[in-house]
């Protein structure tokens, strides 16, 4: 191949402390028209090498190289001057602008709104992007969001594009329609780096890939000339067996059952909107669907952190709305919600593991005091059985890495020994190995007759994984399909509402419930009474 | 590679941070600190007073030992101030008004000395302390569940409403100071001191001369109790997972609300406490000064890491710096507290600011960086 070189890196290394070196004699080249994947499990320090070239960090050492000049990228206003534009993870927009607004925002140009949004739409029409410059960035879904920010690097003149994990957000028509876009850009001549985890997606898109481990470059191959196995085992530096199993058991009675639940959310709209559901013992229900479409909400009606508007939760034919969370957890419903900071929720980052482990029992018995040194000794063991890697039980947990704290949090909730475990994104964040462990912890649970709602993010995983599916839309229920008779197309068109199958079959409602149908209108007249009244 | 070097931008030094900076350099830190701020001093005070900073310093280093008694009830006094709002502030509740909680806690006691004994003359000594105790005792926690309760339950800014508190504390105060004592000298007395009278040091804890020793043995009591509390127990326990993330504490099943009021009224025993013995022995007085020591109890709370033995030296060394400080403006003559004031001053702002470079660590462009790196391989 004879192609121009856009972008060249030579031995760039950064450091955070003394410590923590992020990037360590990273050498990459990009050449003009190409796209390329770079691949490597989180923290890795993929983000960290394309801040540096954005602008947002600064090398330690080592030079970047702009068609074929060294050049000095101090900020991203730099980064702009050599047509480098960056879309971050986390979108960096302005929620009360327009589009058109936020796109020349910052450009030192004069401002002329019709202007500004007929070369808006001239740069979406070359691409094949659908956009509407007019729209304010709050009425806009986490896709258009995206477009706004590709389009403001283009806008600025960018010839080589950084997208920051652009698939993880997305739906799969999204995510096709994102890669049309990327195609054209490459023919136009233009070069596009792509961070990702996700295999399938770097076979897909990319000409090339480069891999990192743990900041170090690994090397580069010819996506036409690999393969799922042998990109994992650059990843990862080891032989790993990409297969999850899904383990079949004799079906149970239902353990959990929800009917017409509605819960509101935070600013009090209705997150989550009359929907029904069950779920059996030894089965791993799915829940998919778009981030923020009352995943959240309904994880905490369920846990008892969240009054529900109506509906009824029963646990083994008993309702447990408006118990305290206390006696939800003594009743052996386990809720683990993995937030994107990942510390939010469910562990103190203060705290040692060893109090970490003990802030679910800390609480029995009758004496005035707690006991650590149970809680130690369990620490001591989660960590020989799940191979946590920390200096000591006491360390606070805020020091140790993602993967570590989430295996504690995980880890801690089967200790309790629940028979329903509502878990979302277990393993957010999660390296390749430690997400596999985390699914065999929850297939062992299953095994054992526990009932799982796993909320998900990955559609490939969730097909692998779990018996059926749920999908939200919105708040309402598009549908439950078993895993094994669905496609990712449709869950794909369920999560955005294209496609509803509530109305082609009945769903939600078990034929051998713990409560006869007369019980459950019962439940439900009780419901409206107390509301009633209320 | 030059050429880069020779265009970069990037800033003189930059600061990273620094998680687990070993006991040894954080003591050296703050040694070179304290060496500063006397620099500082030294410097200023022969600027200012033409003194010879040598003696300037052995006057400061000296006074605090001049009155040993007193040492040690301040020390403990402010030591108590610091120990009932450290749980609270653990939990990240930050109560400021330590003071106006001894202030009406004071009230009440001096109150139950006034009147039980002029009504009953006959009655016995224990039963009236008793009294001022539990009055006291009621009166902080009061005052001090107040601003609990709102918190709890309507999420209310905790500090500007504890703050405030205060202020009220004190017009309350002044109001039963004018009613119950018409010779306005603005301090309320009530002690019958004429031998012979029935009502003769009805309510004294101990003879004067042991108010040190009280103080201290309260003091230990309290400092224990405190430690074994926050570290041990439950409760202690659940202030801290509140203190930590209120998200995780309501999934633990934690009663958020429970925990708020309990630990307003745990610090408002404290405080009833202090108030108590500022009635029974201290001063057997109120007036709008008594608990003066509530904001710089803070101060000792925050320089310990909220930590209740580690507070014992803190409280210690703001005492002992406060009665050196003023200890030079006696041995000088130096007509007001001002130049104390500064001497203060200057030691809190560098120890203080020395936490940041204990927290960080500040690399220089170039050289240091480098040889920060090659440690770290």
């Amino acid at each position: 191949m004879n192609k121009e070189i856009a972008l060249e890196l030579r031995n760039i290394t950064k450091r955070f402390g003394s410590k923590v070196v992020a990037n360590k004699n990273v050498s990459l080249t990009l050449y003009k028209g190409e796209i390329l994947s770079l691949l490597g499990e989180n923290g890795s320090g993929k983000t960290t090498l394309m801040n540096m070239i954005s602008g947002i960090y600064f090398p330690d050492e080592g030079e970047i190289l702009v068609d074929g000049k060294p050049a000095v990228i101090a900020s991203p206003k730099d980064a702009y001057a050599y047509k480098i534009g960056m879309i971050h993870q986390h979108f960096k927009l302005v929620e009360t602008f327009s589009a058109s607004e936020n796109i020349v925002l910052g450009n030192n140009e004069p401002y002329n709104l019709k202007k500004i949004n007929k070369r808006v739409c001239e740069i979406a029409d070359r691409y094949g992007f659908v956009i509407d410059p007019k729209k304010k960035v709050h009425d806009m879904s986490v896709s258009e969001k995206q477009t706004v920010e590709i389009i403001k690097a283009l806008y600025r003149g960018s010839d080589i594009l950084i997208l920051d994990e652009p698939t993880a957000v997305l739906t799969p028509q999204e995510i096709a329609g994102l890669f049309d876009v990327l195609r054209k850009m490459r023919d136009d001549g233009k070069s596009v780096i792509i961070i990702t985890h996700k295999l399938n997606e770097v076979l897909e898109i990319s000409d090339r890939v480069s891999i990192l481990r743990k900041g170090e470059y690994i090397g580069t191959v010819n996506t036409a000339e690999t393969n799922e196995k042998e990109l994992t085992e650059m990843m990862v530096g080891k032989k790993v067996d990409l297969k999850i199993n899904r383990v079949l058991i004799e079906k149970k009675k239902p353990l959990l059952e929800i009917r017409n639940l509605e819960v509101k959310s935070d600013i009090g709209s209705t997150a989550i909107k009359d929907i029904s559901f069950y779920i059996r013992g030894g089965e791993i229900l799915g829940v998919a669907g778009i981030s923020g479409c009352g995943q959240k909400e309904l994880c905490e009606a369920i846990a008892g952190l969240r009054k529900p508007e109506k509906g009824q939760i029963m646990h083994k034919g008993e309702s447990i709305i408006g118990l305290p969370a206390r006696e939800i957890i003594k009743k052996g419903i386990s809720m683990s919600f993995i937030p994107e900071d990942r510390l939010g929720m469910g562990l103190a980052p203060s705290f040692s593991m060893t109090d970490n482990m003990m802030l679910k029992i800390y609480n029995e018995g009758h004496s005035p005091f707690v006991r650590r040194k149970k809680s130690r000794e369990n620490a001591e063991a989660l960590i020989k059985k799940l191979g946590i890697v920390t200096p000591s039980t006491e360390t606070p947990v805020r020091r140790l890495s993602g993967g570590n704290v989430q295996k504690i949090l995980v880890g801690r909730e089967i200790e309790s020994g629940p028979n329903v475990i509502v878990t979302a994104y277990p393993v957010r964040g999660l390296d390749i190995n430690s997400s596999y462990q985390i699914y065999d912890i929850l297939n062992e649970q299953k095994k054992k007759g526990v009932g799982i709602v796993f909320v998900g993010e990955d559609l490939d995983v969730m097909l692998a994984l779990c018996d059926k599916i749920l999908v939200l839309c919105h708040g309402e229920v598009m549908g439950v399909v078993h895993a094994s008779k669905t496609t990712k197309e449709e869950l794909g068109m369920m999560m955005t509402g294209s496609l509803d199958l509530t109305n082609v079959k009945e769903y939600g409602i078990a034929r051998d419930s713990n409560l006869s149908e007369e019980e459950w209108s019962a439940a439900a007249a009780e419901d409206n009474t107390v509301r009633g009244e209320e | 590679m030059t050429d880069i070097k020779k265009k970069s931008h990037e800033p003189l030094f930059h600061v990273s941070k620094n998680d687990a900076a070993p006991v040894s350099k954080s003591i050296t830190i703050r040694i070179i600190a304290i060496a500063v701020a006397l620099v500082i001093i030294g410097i200023l005070s022969f600027v200012l007073i033409k003194e010879n900073p040598i003696e300037i310093f052995k006057a400061l280093f000296t006074g605090a030992f001049i009155d040993v008694g007193t040492l040690i009830q301040n020390t403990s006094l402010l030591l108590m101030f610091g120990l009932a709002v450290v749980p609270a502030f653990k939990m990240k509740y930050w109560n400021m008004g330590a003071n106006g909680q001894v202030l009406v806690g004071c009230l009440a006691s001096i109150a139950c000395m006034k009147f039980i004994p002029a009504a009953n003359p006959e009655i016995d000594n224990n039963i009236v302390i008793l009294c001022m105790l539990a009055a006291g005792i009621a009166a902080s926690v009061i005052w001090a569940i107040i601003p609990a309760l709102f918190k709890a339950f309507f999420n209310t800014n905790e500090t500007l409403f504890t703050l405030m508190m205060n202020y009220i504390a004190v017009a309350v105060v002044n109001y039963f100071v004018f009613v119950w004592d018409k010779s306005g000298s603005g301090t309320l007395k009530t002690v019958n001191f004429s031998f012979g009278s029935p009502t003769f040091r009805k309510g004294w804890l101990f003879p004067d001369s042991d108010k040190y020793i009280i103080t201290l043995v309260v003091a230990v009591v309290m400092t224990l109790f405190t430690a074994i509390y926050m570290r041990y127990s439950k409760h202690g326990f659940e202030v801290c997972v509140v203190g930590e993330s209120v998200n995780t504490a309501k999934y633990v099943g934690i009663n958020v609300k429970k925990v708020i009021v309990r630990t307003l009224v745990l610090s408002g025993i404290f405080c009833g406490i202090i108030g108590f013995l500022y009635a029974s022995c201290l001063s057997h007085t109120v007036n709008a000064d008594v608990g003066g020591k509530g904001f710089t109890a803070i101060l000792v709370a925050w320089l310990a890491g909220f930590d209740p033995l580690v507070m014992v030296i803190t409280s210690f060394f703001v005492v002992f710096i406060n009665t050196g400080a003023e200890n030079v403006s006696n041995v000088f003559h130096l007509n007001s507290n001002d130049y104390a004031n500064i001497v203060v001053g200057i030691i809190f702002f560098c120890i203080i600011g020395c936490e940041f470079f204990i927290r960080y660590k500040v690399h220089f462009n170039g050289k240091k960086l480098k040889s920060a790196a090659k440690e770290a391989e």
